[in-house]
């Protein structure tokens, strides 16, 4: 089990972590067909080599991570808070 | 069962002369020996009396007393004695007590132990079974694949009779449970290997400011020191006390590093600690520094496995550690310095040196003969040479498997005859010290894993940050060369613990299986307890020289996890699950409430009578402890768009002081979970989700929070276990509840079915109170802070004394929702049940623009193919069908299934709830329900809900 680098709690065992998948983009629901729907629920690619996840630090700070990995080396270039990175402001109101 | 004839007498391995009898091959005392002669310890071994010392392993007592056959062998129940005298023996796997697989070599003795040697029969000394040397045919390489294949259907017979010839020992089914420990350590530094290197890279480590665990399979450390002269037993004494000395070292030993996963995170199980049987330590380390020593490798000849045919560091184990003479008269083959010195050993221990053949001279062995035991061994140039013991040094395998799951491939090494980590392939944490990572004086190998030390320690941030400070300079070892011996080319074994022989490579090489991952499985040849630690490079070389390819060329198989076989006990420990219990948990077992484990709950199923529990409710008053429902509190302007998205249902007008039923799906449309939500205030909301729920709810709700809309102003706060909450049901309970509160009114006009209000019971504050109806009855569920559980609760049962008030459980609950047709989450739907499948499809509005999982519902609606959620009344209404009973349609196929089942105490007849395909999915149906024992009923479709279809009771 290798070690996150969660910004908020420092290096801890994946195991403390829930893997969310690569991040992947909702389609409109509005105008989706069942093949875009379902790529987006089941057809994820499976790099070799530097991919975007989520990962969820359950026992932890419960914050949702995004997390650049190395798949074939585990090696891990960046763990950034998810809402934090996207909205600023309401993640500090949320905290 | 022993047919031989047993002394009465203890054979006794105290010495000549001792009280218990003789003890033929004890030595005289020995400098260095780790017996304890003062004291004896007496043992069984087949039902006969031994004794022997503290400090003695099961093998070296035995050998004392003069025995040299501990096991018959895997597939030809061949007489097997000492080869290693260390853990790795493979003719030393005996069953001890109840526990099966001991390595007797390894184990010490202790007093009462009764170990016996596995799967022989009638006898160790007369095996029937070996007579499957006679029939080798049978057995033939890769016989798993060949033979007692056809006829197919025979194969449970075959499994049947192969099983008995298999040497496994057994666990008998009245084995009292072992207790299995776990540990989590974070140690600087992990060093593996307990022998001069590792204690110099301990100490050096932890001068250096590390924390360090230093780990040793056997029981001392010092590694081959233990069993060399007064010099290395005197640099023993140095490292030794230098350890001791040395603040921050904790030492383990009977403790092996069983494995290296990414970022150094180290199993180690830890034997011989005081009142447990195995600890798992599971540490995560800055460095591991892989210090395992060599292992001496046996050679390959003609009669190689006969015992009294053992490596020279065995001899030495068991003169110098044990005082135990191995044999009377030896051969020793030698290529090595370490070959030299058993020569010195045996001649010190007074046992004849008959012959020493110099393997560095050309010189060599082809054979040893004899029928129980080496009785004579034929050397290469045709002599003849009566003898007991044949000591083999013939080299050394790297025991590699810990760099190889570092990522480091281990490269041959022709010059020294053994494979060598590729240094270049090793990340950054992991260092090797050692035998493993090169040859040198004991001064040089110190030196080295000093400096290995240092910089391990460096590399932890042992002394600031990890690498601070500037690298150590580690000097490099020298590699000595060494002759390659593998086989002597007249056959033998490879691997003795599979009795694998070197005909058996050749053959699968004639028959296509040449690459070695091929070959390893085709003759399993390294696959049995040792795990390739003695044969693997016999095996590549046999390999190489069958194909005509190098042994680099031919290259070698990968070392996984575990480095030395794991126990069940160990792996499985002791949960660390944390169990959670409500506040009125003391009162519920004081009550002779029957415990329920519902996820990490426990929690009443019943207090005796779940009928009367349930009667209780529909005509008086019941209570019920509900404290592990999921609850969330949910505050911000956003609250009501994050309802709208999370349920199937709409949220926007939700008045203050309102309670809705909501269901929500995944992105596939499968129900996720259900429950009420209640609007507390203007932008205030309590969400409650199902027991078993609650983490994946929460988990759920930040998700989507978190990452698909991080604008969105909500703060989510879990309040489960802030409240305990209890259900008050039935006719009766709106006058318990009013006893108790004075500041809500609770009359119907005031505070309806399907409200919320906040107010105080039984004088205490904040409590909230909803008025819903699980159970179909009028009821009030109160959440109250959770210090005050227990008060509120006995003060409901005392101030409804009169009123009949009676406590229930999950099971009455399970009864009374299942007469009122309410499914529950995971019981009436499971991981394929979208939501129209669950009967909630008046609760499901597709007109909302957006919710989770809407566009799989709407195909489904518009499919209209999927299963239905129906009620189910068996005709013979005294039958209640099992749940998970299947429903057959007309031809016999499968059209669904029975999810609840239950007799109703209300109705006196079974009801149930079913899934069902839409065709029969109407009421009034009548379909087949098969029972377990196969025989069939028919049931009628009804409504789902079985009592009070208009809700009548609950809107009082």
């Amino acid at each position: 089990m290798m070690l996150l680098p969660c910004p908020w709690c420092g290096p801890r065992h994946a195991g403390e972590f829930r893997f969310h998948g690569a991040a992947g983009t909702r389609p409109d629901p509005a105008t989706t067909t069942p093949e875009q729907w379902r790529r987006y629920l089941y057809v994820h690619d499976n790099p070799r080599g530097w991919q975007t996840e989520s990962w969820y630090h359950s026992a932890g700070c419960r914050r949702f991570l995004t997390v650049e990995r190395n798949t074939l080396t585990h090696e891990v270039r960046s763990a950034r808070d998810t809402q934090l990175d996207a909205a600023p402001n309401a993640a500090e109101d949320a905290r | 069962m022993s047919i031989l004839p047993t002394s009465r007498r203890a054979r006794s391995a105290t010495g000549a002369g001792g009280a218990g009898g003789p003890a033929p091959m004890r030595l005289a005392p020995r400098e260095g020996e780790v017996i304890d002669r003062k004291r004896s310890v007496e043992f069984r071994w087949n039902g006969t009396p031994y004794t022997g010392h503290p400090g003695d392993t099961i093998v070296s007592a035995l050998a004392a007393a003069g025995e040299r056959v501990f096991s018959r062998s895997y597939k030809y129940h061949r007489p097997r004695g000492v080869l290693t005298a260390s853990y790795l023996d493979p003719g030393a796997m005996v069953q001890v007590g109840d526990e099966p697989n001991v390595r007797a070599a390894h184990r010490l003795v202790a007093a009462g132990m009764d170990v016996r040697s596995q799967n022989t029969w009638p006898s160790l000394r007369y095996d029937v079974k070996a007579v499957n040397g006679l029939v080798e045919r049978f057995l033939a390489t890769g016989f798993y694949y060949k033979t007692f294949i056809k006829p197919e259907p025979l194969w449970p017979l075959y499994e049947k009779v192969l099983r008995t010839f298999v040497h496994a020992g057994e666990i008998p089914p009245d084995s009292a449970p072992g207790c299995y420990d776990q540990r989590y350590a974070h140690p600087d530094v992990v060093v593996a290997g307990g022998g001069p290197a590792g204690m110099a890279a301990a100490v050096a480590a932890a001068r250096a400011g590390a924390t360090v665990m230093l780990v040793e399979e056997e029981h001392q450390l010092g590694g081959h020191l233990r069993f060399g002269g007064p010099a290395e037993r005197a640099r023993l004494r140095e490292l030794a006390a230098a350890v001791a000395a040395q603040p921050g070292i904790e030492v383990l030993t009977d403790a092996v590093v069983e494995a290296r996963y990414d970022d150094n995170w180290i199993p180690i199980v830890a034997r011989s600690l005081p009142g447990i049987d195995e600890r798992l330590i599971k540490a995560r380390a800055g460095t591991l520094v892989v210090a395992p020593g060599l292992v001496e490798r046996p050679y390959v000849f003609a009669g190689n496995d006969l015992p009294g045919v053992m490596l020279s560091t065995a001899a030495r184990r068991l003169i110098n550690l044990y005082a135990v003479r191995p044999g009377h008269r030896a051969v020793v083959l030698t290529a090595n310095p370490e070959g030299d010195a058993a020569v010195a050993d045996l001649e010190s221990a007074g046992v004849e040196v008959a012959a020493v053949v110099d393997a560095r001279r050309g010189e060599t062995v082809t054979a040893a003969h004899g029928r129980h035991g080496v009785r004579a061994v034929e050397l290469g140039d045709g002599r003849r040479v009566e003898a007991d013991l044949l000591v083999t040094a013939v080299g050394w395998t790297a025991p590699t498997s810990l760099l190889n799951q570092s990522g480091d491939q281990p490269v041959y090494d022709p010059r020294a005859a053994r494979f060598r980590p590729d240094p270049a392939r090793m990340p950054d944490d992991v260092l090797a010290a050692g035998g493993i990572a090169g040859d040198g004086d004991l001064d040089q190998l110190v030196a080295h894993a000093d400096a290995v030390g240092r910089e391990a320690a460096r590399r932890a941030g042992a002394a600031g940050g990890a690498g601070a400070g500037s690298a150590v300079a580690v000097p490099s070892l020298a590699v000595d060369e060494h002759p390659e011996l593998f086989s002597a080319g007249t056959g033998g074994f490879v691997d003795l613990s599979e009795d694998v022989s070197a005909k058996d490579i050749t053959t699968a090489v004639a028959e296509g299986y040449d690459s070695v991952e091929l070959a390893k499985r085709y003759t399993t040849a390294t696959m049995g307890p040792t795990q390739g630690k003695l044969e693997t490079v016999n095996t590549v070389a046999i390999l190489a020289a069958a194909t005509g390819r190098s042994i680099a060329e031919t290259g070698t198989t990968t070392w996984r996890p575990m480095y030395a076989p794991i126990t069940l006990g160990a792996l499985a420990g002791r949960p660390h699950q944390p169990v959670r219990y409500s506040p009125m948990q003391p009162w519920h077992e004081r009550h002779g409430a029957v415990p329920l484990v519902a996820g990490q709950w426990i929690r009443p199923e019943h207090y005796g009578d779940p009928a009367a529990e349930v009667t209780a409710v529909r005509t008086g008053v019941g209570i019920i402890d509900v404290t592990p429902i999921g609850k969330l509190d949910l505050q911000g302007p956003d609250v009501a768009k994050l309802l709208e998205l999370l349920y199937v249902n709409k949220w926007q007008k939700l008045g203050i002081g309102r309670v809705r039923y909501g269901v929500m799906c995944a992105e596939d449309g499968v129900v996720l979970d259900d429950g009420v939500t209640g609007r507390l205030g203007e932008q205030h909301y309590l969400m409650s989700t199902t027991s078993s729920g609650a983490a994946t709810v929460w988990e759920w709700v930040e998700n989507w929070l978190q990452t698909a809309h991080p604008d969105w102003r909500v703060h989510v706060t879990p309040v489960t276990t802030a409240y305990a909450s209890i259900n008050i049901a039935g006719p009766r309970s709106r006058d318990l509840l009013a006893r108790l509160t004075t500041d809500v009114d609770l009359s119907a006009e005031a505070f309806g079915y399907m409200n919320v209000r906040t107010g105080t019971v039984a004088g205490i504050a904040d409590c909230v109170l909803w008025r819903i109806g699980f159970t179909g009855e009028l009821s009030y569920e109160i959440h109250v802070p959770a210090s005050y559980g227990l008060h509120v609760w006995q003060r409901l049962l005392d101030a409804g004394a009169d009123l009949g008030v009676r406590p229930f459980g999950v099971e009455a609950q399970r009864v009374l929702r299942l007469e009122k047709g309410h499914a529950i989450v995971g019981q009436d739907t499971d991981g394929l049940t979208q939501a129209f499948s669950a009967g909630v499809d008046e609760l499901i509005k597709l007109d909302k623009p957006d919710f989770l999982g809407k566009p799989e519902l709407v195909w489904q609606h518009q499919r209209g193919t999927h299963p239905r959620l129906v009620g189910l009344q068996p005709l013979d209404g005294s039958i209640v069908p099992p749940e998970a009973s299947q429903i057959l349609d007309r031809a016999g196929g499968i059209a669904g299934r029975v999810t609840s089942s239950r007799m109703s105490p209300t109705l006196g007849r079974a009801i149930g709830l079913a899934q069902l395909d839409p065709e029969l999915a109407v009421v009034g149906t009548h379909v087949t329900v098969r029972l377990p024992d196969g025989s069939d009923v028919t049931a009628e479709v009804t409504e789902r809900v079985h009592v009070d279809p208009q809700g009548e009771r609950q809107r009082v």
